[in-house]
């Protein structure tokens, strides 16, 4: 594997991971309109993953076939969706990563990525705002709502760091013009987080904990959970055409 | 024009327009099943997005779910035109005192039971709905054909799935006869039971809420379906099937199992509807955050 297409699975495999957590909701989300939304976001994180995964190989051998050391998501996207108060302050901060990503990839040197982020982009851009505006109302609702939002926040905050690690890989990315630097995404990153808590009211957690380990395939024990339910049925058919 | 004269030159009756008080609530009573129907679908299916066993299937399922929801909220915003709201629609549901169509109340336990659910369950509804694109309450009719756009691409998908189940390996011909077996007689229960046993219809028919009886409708869908199984190579689970000359006539359907599950003794009608309270009840302290919220801020007049 080229270092772009290692690159680029990260990328896609984030995605995959996501839109399989938030399928989860299916028919269980608070309101309909919300079970639309979250059907929707899914089915754009699953469109992008699936244009990542075809630019790096077989999207169904790369989905189904691997195990989980070979995965290299950030943790932060394999985690539990709890309640629907976590689910959207962990959407809130993939989104915030997701589109300023996406957006220095729209011009990258590579034109698989620049034409995948041009489109994802916008997906991110309302996925961000449907998160923004929910970890607003809860944060800024009741005070059930509220220490609940916050309790959500808080138990996925740690994992958000390690979306802007940098490494060999993204490092020589970087200066070859394929993406942006990590140090360059974080400070937008930190604004639009803390635009977002400071009007939900709620405080930015802090946290000396960094869990690490996705981008090299150390993941968490709920990953070996998502993988099992989501290959089982396509490994127990070798070889057939669904 | 009154009521009546709109009735007979096959006219539209609006929100706003007179109508008889039992003509009104047939109506609520119809399309909150309905609405009910289509977010009470979404488990069944919603069951294999998780597990299923490619990513365009998964994108295709994911799509379909999320339509079902966006049918309910069309159906729902229909029965809202009549004076009602959602969320005392949905009490209604989860006290068990409004229906909704019994084919949900069967588990889908195999990947080819979403296939299945696509091409019959789909098709039997595109059959019973594209005449009530015609219905005489305009935002009924209205909602209807939004939805039957897409539940015929339902069907066609589901029919597609179908089709390479029953050309792949034989583990997967056995698991689309497995659920063509499974499905075939519900599917065929969806029309409801036989005319003559039928009270509301005749009512129904004279206001031009509904247009054909449900033995033709079943009728029609045996028709369209028995080809499409054979071209399938697969066997529709009924001995007594025959040609006649003009019609494919099924044998008799089981009608004490259909009491028996609209009574809520089928397979998984306390698992639906124990899931719908649930889901209902965890999402209350949201729904109750967002009206807090909106109210703190609402704008001054
Ligand atoms: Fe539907
Ligand atoms: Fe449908």
């Amino acid at each position: 594997m080229t270092p772009v297409q290692a690159y680029t699975l990260r990328l896609g495999d984030d995605c995959l991971v996501l839109g399989q957590r938030l399928s989860e909701w299916a028919a269980r989300a608070p309101t309909l309109e919300e079970d639309v939304a979250l059907l929707n976001i899914a089915l754009d994180l699953l469109g992008t993953a699936r244009s990542l995964l075809g630019a790096v190989g077989d999207e169904d051998a790369l989905a189904f076939l691997r195990a989980e050391p070979d995965w290299t998501n950030a943790l932060l996207v394999e985690l539990d969706n709890g309640d629907f108060g976590r689910t959207m302050a962990r959407q809130l901060l993939v989104s915030a990563y997701q589109v300023p990503l996406w957006a220095a990839l729209a011009s990258s040197t590579d034109p698989v990525l620049a034409g995948v982020a041009g489109k994802a982009v916008k997906e991110a851009t309302y996925h961000l705002d449907h998160a923004s505006a929910w970890v607003v109302r809860l944060g800024d609702g009741t005070a059930e709502s509220h220490a609940r939002v916050q309790a959500g926040l808080d138990g996925v905050w740690p994992y958000a760091a390690e979306l802007f690690e940098t490494d060999p890989l993204v490092e020589s990315l970087v200066q070859q013009g394929i993406t942006a630097a990590p140090a360059v995404l974080l400070p937008v990153w930190q604004q639009t987080v803390e635009r977002v808590l400071a009007e939900a009211t709620l405080t930015v957690p802090e946290s000396s904990w960094r869990p690490t380990g996705g981008r090299s395939g150390r993941h968490t024990e709920a990953f070996g959970y998502l993988l099992a339910e989501m290959q089982h049925l396509h490994r127990a058919h070798p070889g057939a055409s669904w | 024009m009154d009521f009546q004269q709109v009735i007979d030159t096959d006219g539209r009756i609006e929100p706003r327009d007179q109508m008889p008080d039992a003509y009104r609530q047939t109506l609520v009573r119809q399309i909150a099943q309905h609405a009910h129907s289509e977010i009470i679908g979404m488990q069944p299916e919603g069951n294999w997005i998780t597990r299923a066993p490619s990513l365009r299937r998964k994108a295709i399922l994911v799509a379909k779910v999320q339509d079902e929801a966006g049918h309910g909220l069309y159906l729902y915003g229909a029965a809202e035109t009549l004076g009602v709201d959602r969320a005392e629609l949905l009490d209604l549901l989860h006290a068990g005192r409004q229906k909704y169509s019994t084919i949900f109340n069967y588990p889908t336990t195999s990947w080819a039971d979403v296939a299945a659910i696509g091409w019959l369950v789909d098709g039997a509804a595109i059959m019973n709905q594209v005449p009530l694109t015609r219905c005489s309450y305009g935002p009924y009719a209205r909602a209807m054909t939004r939805i039957c756009k897409e539940e015929s691409f339902h069907q066609r998908q589901g029919f597609e799935a179908m089709t390479v189940l029953s050309r792949g390996t034989a583990a997967q011909q056995q698991m689309a006869q497995d659920a063509l077996d499974r499905w075939w007689w519900p599917a065929l229960m969806m029309f409801g039971p036989p005319d003559a046993a039928s009270p509301n219809s005749a009512q129904s028919m004279a206001w031009g809420i509904k247009r054909f009886g449900n033995d033709e409708l079943r009728q029609r869908f045996v028709d369209a379906t028995v080809p499409q199984a054979e071209f399938l190579g697969l066997t529709v689970p009924d001995p007594a099937l025959s040609w006649d000359g003009e019609h494919h006539r099924s044998g008799e359907i089981d009608w004490t199992e259909f009491a028996e599950v609209m009574k809520g003794n089928g397979p998984c009608n306390r698992q639906r509807l124990e899931f719908r309270q649930q889901a209902h009840a965890d999402g209350a302290w949201v729904r109750e955050a967002a009206q807090a919220y909106a109210s703190k801020h609402r704008p001054v007049a």
